[in-house]
């Protein structure tokens, strides 16, 4: 049949021309300027704009860093460096300041011969945040987590180390006589007695055990005391402490707004409201103007320890409201399920409520640290030297006045890497507990 | 076969306050009660008592004695011999004034970078990223500072404003940025121009009523009148040509150099542009990120949707997709003006005389009543904060989605 002629299909291509190249336009890097930078008019302004804005920033601050100076002893010799090497109408940073000054940004006043106390506390707390962060981790690190804020407190304050340990042993003695009273009195008065116990040993004993201790075995840290602490030593100290003693009284005063308890709620309610409509720098200056009223006449306790409470409260209100947002985001049927199954109410809220509602506010308390370890730099307006007020010190001298950008390019940069890791850090640990399938 | 009539009634029992539901969260209601009473009283005993010891007494006179301080920025009539409760007012209303231009500033900053952040165009994008992530991360304090010592160390002076002297004023002649601060010209408000302003607000009521008659026509008719255009010129020229016609009565006062400062205007100290600069910058791109996550939210299906019924995009914009992205974005942009507010007390780091520095600041330091001032201004901050969120809280209820 095919042999017919005018069926002669000759002229059909028998076989496949070659793959041409694409148009020009239509590849690599020219395709992508052309979506992503040049697509109409509009798109091509706004890059002529940013490339200008980019441009005008980097013309004036490059120079300033590629002719910095990182030795020399004051602001003047600094300057007379630059004279020397660029001449006198050059803007040159002079880093030396930096290089001068360090350790009193980070460690402020604490004794140089014991700055590897807050580099061995750092390392520290990192090893047992590590159990913490990552869930690979394996589960039996959290107890050494545990015990990791006594061997903080022991390695920045120093002071005999019977102290923390007869106060770590509190918590063990409240665990014990839960577990010798649960099978005498029940459940309740066992709790109770957890927690009247420690209290009891705290008050009465531990005190007495630490100085027997330390008489007999004399082993510890050379003291430091809290108005030797400053720069970026103390703004994690804050920092560190906040953020752990906060997220345990938030859920707290979360769970509290949520209850069904009329007066709970009222006085949950009543505590946030108060404390998130003050600014931090009112609380700040009544912990620190206001505070010795309302203690007991003769009372007088650390500054640090006094900001210490009141950034932990403040931010408890913050994380408080979060928390709340996360468990009113939870459907209804997950409380009637917990219900239906029989948990009580603290086995539902452990078990069921709190992993889903914190998995959802995750981001939300996460920025609320954030915001928390920026504003321990509000310190420095009660008198504690934190990174911004040894900056103005610093500055006072007579060597270093007159030197800005370089301190504060200093400080900012710290801070910005601390923060913009936590960020990070949330938006690891969103993706990872993400269960929903997109 | 008898049924029992009624469940078996228990005598009550003591126990029943621990063990049993229905009376548990009585006792521990009452518990709680009795325990932050027991606190109240013991914190307001202990004092009683240091007030007592220290030979004090709890008064509120002192806002009625002369404060004996000068204010350098003032909206309202001061002087060193008002009292100490007309300071604190010229304090809130210079609070009030610096979070109101933050707020203000604050959103056309986040809105337009929020809106640029989503954009196309990979290194605008970019740009807008690194504004974000930049004053997100590092603290305000730090910010007000830095932007107070741009505004001190690298502006000129004013006697460089002279003949050769390498400075010179910006929009032809009427600012002068310099090391003391913005000057601005100041409006000098002449005869007939109360007029002026009646006509002014008139014809904004007029736009607004033009509005409202071009929805409901477009409703009932279909017919899309150009009310972009109408409402630019009702608001241009009814003003302008009683402008003329009253002949010119407003007229601008420009600040002018004399001896070694300049004179005239409106002066910005360089506090308050700090303050304002920083803050609004900060908030800006908090803000930035609600705006992006608002427009966000609003699926890709309203869009289509809307293309699909044949709207354009700008109409599919205002629309569409706004007035449910506005859904998401007012309630955190509302925690974002309130932190804005409370965030103006950081005045003190630059001494802009805010209800802080004076209240909260002079006024106890001169007279020595710390619980009655800081008592004070944290009653007006919590009223202040109370106060924003309840009127943002109305818009957000009329702009929340009707569930019948």
């Amino acid at each position: 049949m095919s042999t017919q002629s005018g069926n002669d299909l000759s002229y059909v291509r028998t076989e496949m021309i070659p793959e041409k190249e694409p148009p020009l336009a239509e590849t690599g890097i020219i395709k992508w300027v052309r979506e992503n930078l040049f697509a109409g008019w509009m798109n091509s302004l706004l890059t002529l704009v940013s490339l200008y804005v980019i441009w005008f920033i980097v013309s004036h601050i490059f120079p300033w860093f590629a002719n910095s100076i990182w030795d020399a002893g004051s602001l003047t010799e600094c300057r007379e460096v630059r004279d020397a090497r660029f001449g006198s109408d050059v803007s040159s940073a002079c880093f030396a300041v930096i290089s001068d000054r360090w350790q009193q940004l980070i460690f402020g006043f604490y004794p140089s011969s014991g700055y590897w106390r807050p580099l061995a506390a750092l390392l520290v707390f990192l090893a047992a945040l590590y159990p913490v962060l990552f869930s690979e981790a394996p589960r039996k690190l959290l107890l050494l987590s545990a015990a990791d804020p006594f061997v903080m407190f022991m390695l920045l304050w120093g002071g005999s180390i019977w102290g923390p340990i007869a106060v770590a042993v509190g918590f063990g003695v409240g665990i014990a006589s839960y577990r010798i009273a649960l099978p005498i009195v029940g459940n309740l008065f066992a709790i109770i007695a957890s927690v009247v116990v420690p209290v009891l040993y705290w008050l009465f004993l531990s005190g007495v055990i630490a100085s027997a201790l330390s008489s007999v075995l004399p082993i510890g840290l050379p003291f430091v005391e809290s108005k030797d602490f400053g720069g970026f030593t103390l703004s994690f100290i804050i920092g560190i402490s906040g953020i752990i003693l906060s997220l345990p009284l938030g859920i707290l005063l979360a769970l509290g707004r949520q209850s069904d308890m009329l007066i709970i709620n009222k006085i949950s309610v009543a505590f946030i409201e108060v404390i998130r409509g003050v600014p931090l720098i009112v609380w700040l200056f009544t912990a620190s103007l206001l505070l010795n009223y309302f203690l007991p006449p003769g009372t007088n306790f650390d500054l640090m320890l006094r900001v210490i409470i009141m950034v932990t409260l403040f931010s408890a209100a913050y994380i408080a409201e979060v928390v709340r947002g996360g468990l009113a985001a939870l459907p209804r049927g997950q409380y009637e399920a917990a219900d239906s199954l029989g948990l009580d109410y603290w086995k539902a809220m452990r078990l069921i409520i709190l992993p889903q509602a914190l998995k959802i506010s995750i981001p939300g308390i996460v920025n609320t640290f954030i915001g928390l370890f920026k504003d321990t730099t509000l310190v420095v307006f009660i008198g504690l030297l934190d990174p911004i007020g040894l900056s103005n010190a610093i500055r006072a001298s007579t060597d270093w006045n007159g030197v800005y950008w370089e301190l504060f390019v200093f400080i900012g940069l710290l801070f910005f890497i601390c923060c913009f890791s936590m960020g990070r850090y949330s938006l690891y640990l969103e993706k990872k507990l993400q269960r929903e399938h997109r | 076969m008898t049924m029992p009539s009624e469940a078996p009634k228990e005598a009550f029992r003591l126990s029943q306050l621990i063990y049993d539901t229905r009376y548990r969260s009585m006792t521990i209601q009452i518990f709680a009660m009795v325990a932050l009473m027991l606190m109240l009283s013991w914190l307001i005993s202990n004092t009683i008592q240091n007030l007592q010891a220290l030979g004090k007494d709890f008064d509120f006179g002192f806002l009625s004695q002369p404060a004996g301080y000068d204010i350098n920025q003032r909206l309202v009539e001061y002087s060193s011999q008002s009292t100490h409760g007309r300071a604190a007012l010229v304090g809130i209303l210079n609070t009030i004034l610096v979070a109101f231009m933050g707020c203000a500033l604050a959103t056309v900053v986040g809105v337009f970078v929020g809106v640029l952040r989503l954009s196309k165009n990979w290194i605008v994008s970019r740009l807008m990223a690194v504004y974000v992530e930049g004053f997100r991360n590092v603290p305000l304090l730090l910010w007000i500072i830095a932007i107070f010592a741009v505004m001190s160390e690298s502006m000129p002076q004013p006697r460089a404003f002279r003949e050769g002297g390498g400075a010179s004023m910006l929009f032809g002649e009427s600012v002068a940025v310099t090391n003391r601060g913005v000057y601005i010209p100041a409006p000098v408000w002449g005869a007939g121009s109360s007029i002026l302003i009646a006509v002014f607000v008139l014809s904004i009521i007029a736009i607004i009523a033009f509005r409202r008659y071009a929805a409901k026509r477009q409703e009932a008719t279909g017919d899309i009148l150009p009310v972009f255009w109408i409402s630019v010129g009702l608001f241009f020229i009814p003003s302008v040509l009683f402008y003329f016609i009253l002949g010119r009565p407003v007229s601008l006062e420009y600040p002018e150099l004399g001896g070694f400062n300049f004179g005239g205007g409106i002066h910005l100290r360089n506090s308050l542009i700090a303050l304002w600069l920083a803050l609004s910058l900060y908030t800006g791109a908090f803000i930035a990120e609600i705006v992006r996550a608002g427009i966000l939210a609003v699926s890709k299906g309203q869009t289509e949707a809307a293309f699909a019924l044949g709207l354009r995009p700008n109409r599919t914009m205002s629309l569409i997709i706004l007035p449910q992205a506005l859904r998401v974005i007012i309630p955190p942009l509302i925690s974002q003006y309130l932190n804005l507010t409370k965030n103006s007390s950081l005045a003190i780091a630059v001494g802009y005389m805010d209800v802080r520095s004076t209240l909260g600041g002079i006024t106890i330091n001169q007279t020595g009543r710390e619980l009655e001032g800081m008592l004070l201004l944290g009653l007006f901050y919590l009223l202040l904060s109370l106060f924003i969120s309840w009127v943002m809280n109305i818009y957000n209820n009329s702009k929340k989605l009707k569930e019948r």
